[in-house]
């Protein structure tokens, strides 16, 4: 005696979030039955687990079939199988796509490949999550890169019109498919102290300062790749450190604006020349797209781990930072202060957000 | 040619890839009507192809134009083999025929594959020209406007009722014809729902030739179904109710002054003119709801006889009226006699009285006998024996050749049953059949044809020959009255009143008096004075299948209730099944009714409203369902409890455990009558409830009564008895039922679930609806009892209801209304069950409000509504009785305060079964019970728009999507929201067939498509005809065949439903122009795409 067949089609289709997130988690049918009886729906609702049961298979298929919308969102609101709200349809959306920072943590600036899928398990395990939830996951990233990959115009407003997702949603993607288009190195043992948000901050501003689509004309350029001319005018920068007068000058600028205003001023008195090198070979090297993976192995390493190790506030390094910029510009033999404001705006609010006390 | 139909395809979209090579598809399209047939261009290499065509034309005769669907087909252009077909779109253009419907088809409408599935959509403009040409003979039908609801539709008004339309056509089954060996699946399920278009295109416009021949101009209550007999063919069917309705033309204004807007109505002052006035019109304020559409027909004033042109009705058939003349003096109650005459002999003439209504307009319904029934087990292996020896043979023939007779054989059955429901009725003393419907159960040669209804005395106010009658009925009435006087039989004063004035007066309970002569009960009845006006005999139970009038007075809430039943038989063939089957039917149906009584008595409830018995019939056995809602009439007597009697009494652990059992059911029918908020104005009930009551009562209640009547003492002694039910233990059918009564579970919290259209007791609906069709297929391992059988089918409805409750509990509160219950058994050891209802949801506090104030009116209004009759009776009857049946008498007696012993007799079971055995076997499955009517619940809807309104603009924020928002429902009406536009009947049937079934997502991914699939079609093609809502919507076929061996699968689906535009009543309140704008805003939106 069993149940064959067991069906419920609602003329508005009926979704429940709880049992949606269940199934976004890669749950199986079972397991999301045993979530639900612990949650307490059933004594809430004067339910049987047979009926949860038949409750949770048939949101999962309503669920499954929805699927092949949500690829594509746009067909979400202008097809005819279902009868879903806008709200309901949005919220299908911002959960379809939403994502465990854990997860995009462990493929963020990896090819989104055939290769990478196949490591999916690896990372399941070491995460936790669900093969199928990293399944889904890493298939959205790479949905949103293909589609967004070739398209003109500002990145996060593309992500946001071709898949319907709110504003903050829409710029974590285009941070990931920044990541994944430049291969920033992120998995590396010295980074793993970072959050996809630090990194999603520091995309929004490589984005919004050093890609094409930053300086003017932003209908025909692209946001995905950085500006080659500028990267370009950034090996000027080298003599920031090349010529020795001007290291001493730079250097004997910044400690007059730091003496007595930090605790760590004999510390960075020492390290001055060290901090400024890193930073100014950084900015030399990013020409090569190797050098560019590791830029932010780069910024740990070079800029990061010494200040820490010397202790340095944030505050500290605010400091630091603002007047280590603003100094260079009254250098007299110093000629390129475009680009040096353009580089070091960015990279003051990276080392900002990437140094964590 | 009278017709023009003209077709252009705009685009398409979401098309499938067709070419693998490019990814992409080179669409085009062929348009087919009749044989003609339209190519568009390719449109190369688009999945979102821009056809721009010309406007395709087709010249035809308007009978094709009712008969062939449009077909619009999409292909893949290849140049090198074969086009590849993408899906085709049939359009029913039938809509676009009648001129107060629709007159534009234009839209997106799903491209389907009976094999894929929704393959993109397509969008298309479709018109029609039509030549007018009214005066020739027609084979056409064009302008009958058809509807499923079953009451006269919101925005129309009927003018007259003519009455039962039938018609059936047969063809052969293409899924059985010999070239389906050889052809692929897919062609032979196109050819099946392409006859299917045609056969009910086709009976649709047959129907409508019967309805202009009757002078009516729409169909009411329209039900088609298909029967697949297999080999022996398909058969189509339908039934419905003529009627000539007018269209309201403007909004509430109009409505509440009918002699205004129908000026066709000859108001005849009748005889008893100058009293009009002064009879008080108890039917009250109707709810928000119905309000435009009914009041209309209740003149709010007078109760004259307005009927169309009665001199020249009366010329025209002179011989009628005559007859019910003479033999007005019959014996017994010859005023009763009368007034049944009056009314019949407007029936007389048709052929059956029946009506597939089962809602009327006020003052239509006069009497509830109770529900008539038949069944009759046919073999169809028959059919084609006489005509032609050799089945093969036959399919090599021309079937047009032998169709022709087909229809006869099945006519000819159905005529059978239909006289024997005609022949009920009147063995219930009642001239017509109400809440009529037909349906059938096939398992390979063998088929169950059964027709169920409620036998009812109708008025004749909107009947053809009505005005004839009532000529006649006032020439006669003062005689009438006289002889009251002299004669003085039993319950004459009633009658003479009731003869009068039946129509104006007591809407409130005059449904539930007996329309039959209670001398010559045809059945074990106990019957009483009603509980509201106290002047006519009301039955102890009410069994109809109609819905609840609006204007009955309902004490609490209703309830589903469901009886369900499993019966195992040998496998047979051939008669022998045949006669195995009928001989279990009637058991089948007694024990039904008795699950449905005890039921009903554990809910503490006296009626059942929108009764459906299905009994579905398999190799090895025999399913019974019937469904459906449960009330406290407050013009019936309280029910009696559900007495357990012991056989063997000798034994005391024993006795404890009956003692037991009889605690457990009294306290479910305690906890039901909270549940339900039935609380009676019990002291009323006391007295004549009561076995014996106590010297004083009893003077009381002869001093009320004796002054009218002479006997009613002596009636209400014998009477006096309380139904108790009594379940003798030892009988293991009651062990069974006793354990059924006390499994089915409550509804959980928050809930309520009726089968019919509206729940009494609620009214502050929200405009939160959600329609839904469950099904579930259950396999049963092999040797089952009877007694197993029984409880998995039980616990399969339970669970299936349970999971419904659990699914919807979002809503709450909220009520399941109109549950649909279709089981059937589709294979040896499956049973499938399928559910359709809808969800409405409604505000709490309003309700427990209501619910008080209801609660606390009702006896009050009662009272005051016998006080009208009363006094009413008075004037009339002046010279008859001496008065003094005062409002005073009736209120002490009201209000005489002692408690309810729990009275409880050993009576009737006994008897009630042995009489019901024998009415078996005269094969009259007569269940039949009492009847009902007072004013109260419904009514008091009327102060709540505001919160109506309130809430719906909480659920507005809905708009924004891109896909118009169709609303599903299977009521006729939208809460909230005014109809202000039907655009026409909805009838489509779909085949999905799969050859990979696994991969679809097994037996279950599989059809939740293909209902996904149906709805998505179904509301494209609403919003394709401009409207945003279906009503009355049913699925009235689910066929599933599985094959998971060879990974296949096939289903089925016919739906129905009428095409609606509605208006929030929030928005008609700020603008009454919003609904024109709206409709040329939709056939604007048409031209402009």
């Amino acid at each position: 005696m069993s149940v064959e067949l067991d069906v419920f089609v609602g003329n508005t289709t009926i979704m429940d979030k709880e049992v949606y997130q269940l199934w976004l988690n890669g749950y199986t049918v079972n397991d999301a039955v045993k979530v639900r009886i612990e949650g307490g729906v059933m004594e809430e609702c004067e339910a049987s687990a047979e009926v949860l049961l038949s409750d949770t298979m048939d949101q999962y298929r309503t669920f499954q079939m929805c699927e092949r919308l949500l690829h594509h969102p746009a067909k979400l609101a202008n097809q005819l199988l279902f009868q879903i709200p806008p709200d309901r349809q949005a919220m299908l959306i911002e959960r379809y796509y939403a994502f465990d920072d854990l997860f995009v943590r462990e493929v963020l600036g990896k090819k989104l490949s055939k290769g990478t899928k196949k490591d999916l398990d690896d990372v399941s395990t070491k995460t936790g999550i669900t093969l199928k939830s990293c399944r889904r996951q890493f298939d959205n990233f790479k949905r949103v890169f293909k589609v967004v990959e070739e398209l003109k115009g500002p990145l996060v407003e593309n992500i946001r019109q071709h898949f319907l997702l709110p504003d903050q949603l829409a710029r974590d993607y285009a941070a990931i498919v920044f990541f994944a288009n430049n291969r920033f190195e992120t998995g590396k043992k010295k980074l793993q102290y970072l959050t996809f948000q630090d990194f999603a901050f520091c995309a929004g501003q490589l984005i919004n300062n050093w890609t094409l689509g930053a300086v003017d004309n932003m209908m025909e350029d692209m946001d995905v790749d950085l500006d080659k001319e500028f990267l370009q005018d950034l090996k000027d920068l080298k003599i920031l450190i090349t010529d020795k007068d001007l290291l001493d000058q730079h250097k004997s600028l910044v400690c007059t604006a730091l003496r007595g205003k930090t605790n760590v001023y004999n510390e960075m008195e020492a390290n001055f020349k060290n901090l400024s090198r890193g930073l100014v070979n950084i900015a030399a090297k990013l020409i090569n797209a190797k050098d560019v993976r590791d830029f932010f192995i780069d910024l740990v390493e070079k800029f990061i781990e010494p200040c820490r190790s010397d202790k340095w506030t944030s505050i500290d390094m605010n400091l630091y930072l603002t007047h280590y910029t603003n100094s260079a510009h009254i250098l007299d033999t110093f000629k390129h202060h475009a680009v040096w404001t353009r580089y070091m705006g960015v990279i003051k609010s990276c080392i900002l957000r990437l140094y964590h006390d | 040619m009278p017709g023009k139909l003209k077709a252009k395809i705009v685009a398409g979209r979401h098309l499938p890839v067709m070419d693998r090579a490019s990814d992409l598809t080179d669409a085009f399209v062929e348009v087919k009507f009749g044989n003609t047939t339209f190519k568009t261009d390719v449109y190369p290499k688009s999945l979102n192809p821009q056809w721009n065509s010309e406007w395709f034309k087709f010249e035809v005769d308007d009978e094709d134009l009712q008969d062939e669907p449009l077909q619009i087909t999409v292909l893949d252009h290849d140049t090198y083999s074969a086009n590849d077909a993408i899906g085709k779109v049939y359009i029913d253009i039938d809509p676009l025929l009648c001129s107060e419907a629709a007159t534009v088809i234009s839209g997106w409408l799903p491209i389907y594959d009976t094999i894929h599935g929704i393959r993109g959509e397509i969008n298309v403009l479709v018109k029609v020209d039509l030549f007018n040409d009214l005066n020739r003979f027609r084979q056409s039908s064009c302008g009958v406007k058809f509807f499923c609801t079953t009451s006269i539709p919101r925005c129309y008004r009927a003018i007259m009722v003519h009455g039962f339309v039938e018609e059936l056509v047969v063809n052969e089954d293409p899924e059985y014809q010999w070239i389906d060996r050889i052809r692929t699946p897919r062609a032979s399920n196109e050819a099946r729902q392409r006859l299917i278009f045609l056969m009910s295109g086709e009976l649709q416009r047959k129907i409508g030739l019967k309805v202009l021949e009757m002078g009516g101009n729409a169909v009411v209550g329209y039900l088609q179904c298909f029967d697949l007999e297999g080999e022996s063919g398909l058969v189509v069917r339908a039934i419905g109710t003529a009627c000539t309705l007018e269209k309201i033309s403007t909004f509430p204004a109009t409505a509440t002054h009918p002699s205004n807007s129908s000026p066709s109505k000859d108001m005849k002052e009748p005889v008893f003119g100058e009293e009009a006035p002064g009879v008080p019109l108890s039917s009250g304020p109707p709810t928000p709801l119905r309000a435009q559409t009914f009041s209309s027909f209740s003149p709010s004033k007078s109760y004259s006889r307005q009927s169309s042109s009665s001199d020249t009705e009366l010329s025209l058939t002179p011989k009628t009226g005559m007859g019910s003349g003479g033999s007005a003096g019959k014996d017994a109650g010859p005023l009763k006699a009368l007034l049944k005459q009056q009314t019949q002999s407007a029936l007389e003439q048709r052929e059956y009285p029946f009506f597939t209504l089962t809602v009327f307009p006020p003052g239509f319904l006069l009497h509830v006998g109770g529900v008539v029934s038949a069944r009759s087990v046919k073999l169809l292996d028959r059919i084609h024996n006489p005509a032609l020896g050799n089945t093969r043979s036959y399919k090599l023939l021309d079937w047009n050749s032998f169709t022709a007779d087909e229809p006869e054989t099945r006519d000819a059955w159905w005529e059978e049953i239909r006289q024997e429901i005609k022949s009920h009725a009147k063995s219930l003393g009642c001239h017509a059949v109400v809440g009529y419907s037909e349906s059938t159960s096939i398992c390979e040669e063998v088929c169950i044809l059964s027709a169920s209804g409620t036998a009812a005395i109708l008025s004749s106010r909107f009947m053809q020959d009505g005005p004839l009658d009532t000529e006649l009925r006032l020439s006669q009435q003062p005689l009438c009255v006289f002889s009251t006087g002299s004669e003085r039989v039993e319950g004459d004063m009633g009658s003479s009143a009731s003869l009068g004035f039946e129509e104006v007066v007591s809407p409130g309970c005059g449904f539930c008096h007996i329309p039959y002569d209670e001398l010559n009960i045809p059945f074990p009845a106990q019957l009483t004075y009603c509980y509201c006006c106290r002047r006519y005999k009301v039955p102890d139970v009410l069994f109809t299948t109609i819905d609840l009038p609006t204007e009955a007075s309902v004490t609490g809430k209703g309830c589903l209730i469901q009886a369900r039943l499993c019966r195992t038989k040998k496998k047979a063939q051939g008669e022998v099944n045949a006669t195995a089957i009928s001989n279990l039917l009637p058991f089948l149906e007694y024990e039904l009714h008795t699950q449905l009584m005890n039921k009903l008595k554990l809910r503490g409830m006296n009626a059942l409203f929108g009764l459906r018995i299905q009994i579905s019939v398999g190799e090895t056995m025999l399913l019974g369902l019937a469904s459906a809602t449960g009330v406290y009439l407050t013009a019936l007597p309280s029910p009696g409890g559900i007495q357990i009697v012991g056989k063997t009494p000798s034994d005391i652990t024993y006795e404890q455990h009956i003692s037991n059992m009889q605690k457990k059911i009294n306290d479910t029918i305690t906890k039901n009558k909270e549940l339900y908020e039935i609380n009676p104005p019990e002291v009323v009930e006391e007295i004549i409830g009561s076995p014996i009551p106590e010297p004083r009562q009893r003077s009381r209640l002869f001093r009320s009564h004796s002054e009218s009547s002479d006997d009613v003492s002596e009636i209400d002694l014998s009477h006096g008895k309380k139904d108790a039910f009594v379940l003798e233990i030892d009988d293991t059918d009651a062990v069974e039922d006793i354990h059924a009564l006390l499994t089915d579970s409550p509804t959980p919290a928050g809930f309520y679930s009726c089968n019919t259209e509206i729940m009494p007791g609620i009214q502050n609906w929200t405009s939160a609806i959600q329609m839904f069709t469950s099904v579930r297929v259950f396999r049963l391992n092999a040797n089952l009892t009877n007694q197993g059988l029984n409880k998995i089918f039980s616990d399969l409805c339970e669970n299936l209801l349970k999971s419904l409750y659990f699914k919807l509990r979002s809503m709450v509160p909220c009520c399941l209304c109109h549950l649909n219950f279709t089981v059937a058994i589709p294979e040896d050891e499956l049973i499938q069950v399928a559910v359709t209802a809808v969800a409405l949801s409604f505000d709490k506090e309003q309700t427990l409000e209501n619910g008080k104030q209801s609660g606390e009116k009702t006896p009050i209004k009662a009272i005051t509504e016998n006080d009208e009759q009363l006094q009413f009776n008075l004037e009339l009857n002046a010279e008859t009785s001496s008065s003094s049946i005062s409002p005073k008498g009736l209120s002490e007696v009201g209000s005489h305060p002692s408690a309810r012993a729990p009275s409880v007799d050993y009576s009737s079971f006994a008897d009630r079964c042995s009489s019901w055995i024998e009415q078996l076997k005269l094969k009259a499955h007569t269940i039949r019970r009492g009847s009902v009517k007072t004013t109260s619940s419904m009514e008091k809807a009327s102060p709540l728009p505001e919160g109506r309104s309130r809430s719906l603009r909480s659920n507005r924020s809905y708009s924004g999507s891109s896909v118009a928002v169709v609303k599903m429902t299977p009521l006729s009406f939208i809460p909230g929201a005014k109809i202000i536009k039907y655009l026409g009947i909805i009838n489509m049937f779909f085949i999905r067939e799969t050859s990979s079934l696994r991969e679809e997502g097994g037996v279950s991914g599989f059809l939740h498509t293909f209902i996904a699939e149906v709805f998505a079609m179904v509301r494209a093609h609403v919003a394709a005809l401009g409207g945003n809502a279906v009503v009355s919507y049913s699925m009235k076929e689910c066929v599933f065949m599985e094959n998971p061996n060879k990974n296949q699968a096939q289903c089925l689906i016919n739906v129905s439903g009428d095409a609606v535009i509605f208006v929030r009543e929030s928005e008609l309140e700020l603008t009454s122009v919003q609904p024109q704008s709206a409709t040329t805003q939709t056939s604007n939106g048409g031209e402009g795409t």
